[in-house]
């Protein structure tokens, strides 16, 4: 057998490597089998709803440019707003994988080395059940911090102008810049930059400790209407 | 028996070795292959400039550093090795097995699908396509291609080893094996957590491809090659074959298993990362008993590693090997993990690996088989000198700092300290890094130049011949 042709494809080639496969990849499949995979569209809590509409707020003519208006009827204004935000974090995602942030970016917390206390809560498998986690964005380099816990952390203003030209906000950031997100400055997102912020917001939005992070201080948010009477 | 089939190896050449090898073939592999080593390098020197915040294209699209490390890793294991590879394969697969391979044709229609997979993959990424996996980011829609080119490499290689009659030397063991894994590792990494698993279990699946990728296609290519050159150019058979079976078998088995190894403290569960921790501390002695072995073989003619610069590669090669290993098996504990994972540790480990093992193999082999191909010796013996130590120094130099780099970032983080605190005092680190980068670049300049000025003497021989 250890010499012969047949050992050697049948034993080593396909023998071994299906062992590994079963042991390695299987067992975890099927111990996972029953937590069910959630579509985009189940991913949507309140507290990115939030952050969506505050883009809307923040920057109502690149988001009407991308999105375009709510209907006025209520039922359907609620069903707008969510199939949009959908679109963007499918969006995002696609985003986020195409430029690589995966490589200098984690998605995991781990139980050790004091990442709790940094990051926030260890991560658990369901919160990988999910459709933007096909496949997993665990990384494996961390050039920049853990996003995992990124949701809320920082403010959209803040994220805007941070992918626009990272050291501006973050002195001797090594993150490269992405103008091709804005139209031109960091106070008109396109459709991509949009999405871009509206993913990076969803990260550990599902958590109920939402934002984790010590020193997360609400960023003060204005209605339009709001803006209008103060300026009146 | 290894002396047999080398001597057969021998034979043929004696007779019918334009019959069997396709050298036209293996030249534009190596050319091939080298233009990708290029271009990866390239990228890396591109994303390395981004680390240090004097990266020249920051701020164009499809110049980003993100799209540019994808397109460097890439270029790497596909261009590069894998290009590197075949050419090597159409050398020795024939001349060992005194069979020509299943078809000529073929061999070219792979050429060409394969340089199709890795240019539409480079496209594919530059424009934002890349998939979510390490290693695998070729688009969705490159997959089956490169899987059926996987299919018709399997076949035209297999074909003249079913063909053959008699023993099997430890080389084609390794090749058999690989053909199949190879197949079965980019199917299963490339197409099952796109579609059919999510979530953790896909990561375990993601790891379990990265890690096979090395393992089973770039591991046993290398060491197959290895086992067929070093006896042929120091001219007696390997050491003991009791170790190559030792070695072959310790690989195929453990090597496979320790796929979770990547993903220590995720939520896989974790008997499964103790599974593949402990078999990856058996490979690490299986490897040792190959590294013995080759060192046995060499014993009594070491001196032959001043004069001959192939083997200088070669052995250059396995003790970066075994270096790399017992790295490995000090960072695959638990103890290590907590420090080092996501740091530099883990570049500077991939880059002593891929290129100070396999990318070295790869060139010692070229630098032995050109001059055979072009009917005359290498134009200059100083360009070969300044390839090896530009390249050894360079990759040892690149390695020593990222990993010592490693154990700094990962303290930094277990203390707590401000993110910033780790990249600022990274920065000495990855100028250290440019500067060892291009160092091997300029080796690889070297070689290239190597290639000209002697394919040109070839070409003027030819003509005043003609
Ligand atoms: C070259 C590696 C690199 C790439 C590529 C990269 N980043 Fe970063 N990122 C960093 C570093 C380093 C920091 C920390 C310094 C800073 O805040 O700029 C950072 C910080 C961040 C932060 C702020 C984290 C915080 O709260 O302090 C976010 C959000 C972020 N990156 C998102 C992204 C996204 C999205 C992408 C892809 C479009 C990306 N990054 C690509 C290296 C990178
Ligand atoms: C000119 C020389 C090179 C330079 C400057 C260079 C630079 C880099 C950089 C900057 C990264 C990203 C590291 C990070 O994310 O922090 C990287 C990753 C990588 N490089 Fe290179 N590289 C070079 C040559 C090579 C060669 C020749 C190979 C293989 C044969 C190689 C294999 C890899 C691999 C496998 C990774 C991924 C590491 C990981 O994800 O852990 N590199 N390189």
């Amino acid at each position: 057998m250890f010499e012969s042709k047949s050992g050697i494809v049948f034993v080593a080639g396909i023998g071994f490597f299906a062992l590994a496969f079963v042991s390695n990849a299987f067992v975890p499949a099927l111990m996972y089998k029953n937590i069910p995979e959630k579509k985009v569209e189940e991913l949507i809590t309140p507290n990115l709803r939030y952050q969506f509409e505050d883009l809307a707020r923040r920057f109502p003519e690149s988001f009407e440019k991308a999105y375009g208006t709510p209907p006025e009827a209520p039922e359907e204004n609620e069903k707008w707003w969510n199939e949009q935000c959908a679109t963007a974090l499918r969006r995002g995602h696609k985003i986020y994988v195409g430029e690589g942030c995966w490589h200098c970016h984690s998605q995991f917390v781990r139980p050790v080395s004091n990442e709790e206390q940094r990051f926030g809560p260890v991560s658990r498998s369901w919160e990988y059940q999910n459709e933007l986690q096909r496949p997993v964005l665990f990384g494996t380099r961390r050039v920049g911090p853990d996003l995992s816990r990124e949701g809320g952390r920082r403010s959209n203003d803040w994220h805007a102008v941070h992918f626009y030209h990272p050291l501006d906000l973050s002195e001797g950031s090594p993150m490269p810049d992405y103008p091709w997100f804005f139209d031109g400055s960091p106070d008109k997102p396109n459709e991509r930059g949009l999405a871009i912020m509206t993913y990076v917001q969803w990260l550990g939005s599902w958590l109920e400790s939402y934002p984790y992070y010590e020193s997360y201080v609400p960023s003060p948010l204005v209605k339009p209407e709001a803006e209008e009477e103060a300026g009146q | 028996m290894s002396a047999a089939s080398i001597s057969t190896g021998a034979h043929a050449e004696a007779h019918t070795h334009h019959d069997l090898v396709d050298e036209k073939i293996v030249r534009w592999y190596f050319i091939t292959a080298l233009i990708f080593l290029g271009t990866s390098m390239v990228a890396g020197i591109l994303m390395a400039m981004q680390l240090i915040r004097h990266n020249p294209l920051n701020g164009i699209e499809i110049f980003s550093a993100g799209r540019w490390r994808m397109i460097h890793t890439n270029a790497v294991a596909y261009g590069f090795l894998a290009n590197g590879f075949l050419g090597c394969l159409h050398w020795s697969i024939p001349r060992l097995t005194l069979q020509p391979v299943f078809n000529k044709h073929l061999s070219w229609l792979i050429y060409g699908a394969w340089q199709f997979v890795v240019g539409a993959t480079a496209v594919g990424i530059l424009f934002g396509e890349a998939q979510a996996l390490e290693w695998g980011e070729t688009p969705v829609w490159i997959d089956p291609v490169a899987q059926l080119g996987l299919l018709l490499v399997a076949i035209n290689f297999m074909t003249p080893i079913a063909r053959m009659k008699g023993p099997m030397y430890v080389t084609l063991w390794y090749f058999m094996a690989a053909f199949v894994w190879t197949f079965l590792t980019y199917a299963m990494g490339n197409f099952m957590p796109q579609y059919y698993v999510g979530g953790t279990s896909a990561g375990a699946v993601g790891g379990l491809f990265i890690h096979d990728l090395v393992g089973l296609f770039v591991t046993p290519l290398g060491w197959g090659l290895m086992y067929y050159f070093v006896p042929i150019i120091l001219k007696k058979p390997i050491w003991s074959h009791g170790l190559s079976l030792v070695g072959f078998w310790g690989l195929a088995f453990f090597y496979p298993l320790q796929g979770i190894h990547h993903f220590l403290y995720t939520p896989i569960p974790m008997f499964l990362q103790y599974g593949a921790v402990v078999s990856t501390i058996a490979v690490e002695l299986v490897v040792t008993t190959v590294v013995i072995n080759f060192f046995g073989t060499l014993w009594g003619n070491a001196g032959v590693v001043k004069t001959n610069i192939p083997i200088r590669f070669f052995y250059t090669g396995m003790i970066y090997y075994f270096l790399t290993c017992l790295q490995c098996s000090f960072q695959v504990t638990l103890t290590f993990q907590k420090i080092i994972h996501f740091s530099d540790w883990v570049v500077g480990h991939a880059h002593m690996v891929m290129f100070g093992v396999f990318s070295m193999w790869i060139m010692g082999m070229m630098i032995h088989l050109f001059p055979r191909m072009l009917n005359r010796p290498w134009a200059s013996q100083n360009l070969l000198e300044w390839h090896y130590w530009l390249s050894t120094i360079g990759v040892g130099f690149m390695a020593g700092d990222l990993i010592l780099l490693g154990v700094f970032q990962g303290w930094s983080w277990a203390a707590l300290e401000p993110w910033d605190a780790s990249v600022d005092f990274s920065y000495p680190f990855w100028v250290l890094r440019v500067i060892a980068g291009l160092a091997m670049f300029g080796g690889l300049l070297a070689f290239a130049q190597n290639i000209r000025l002697t394919m040109q003497a070839a070409a003027k021989e030819k003509a005043v011949r003609a």
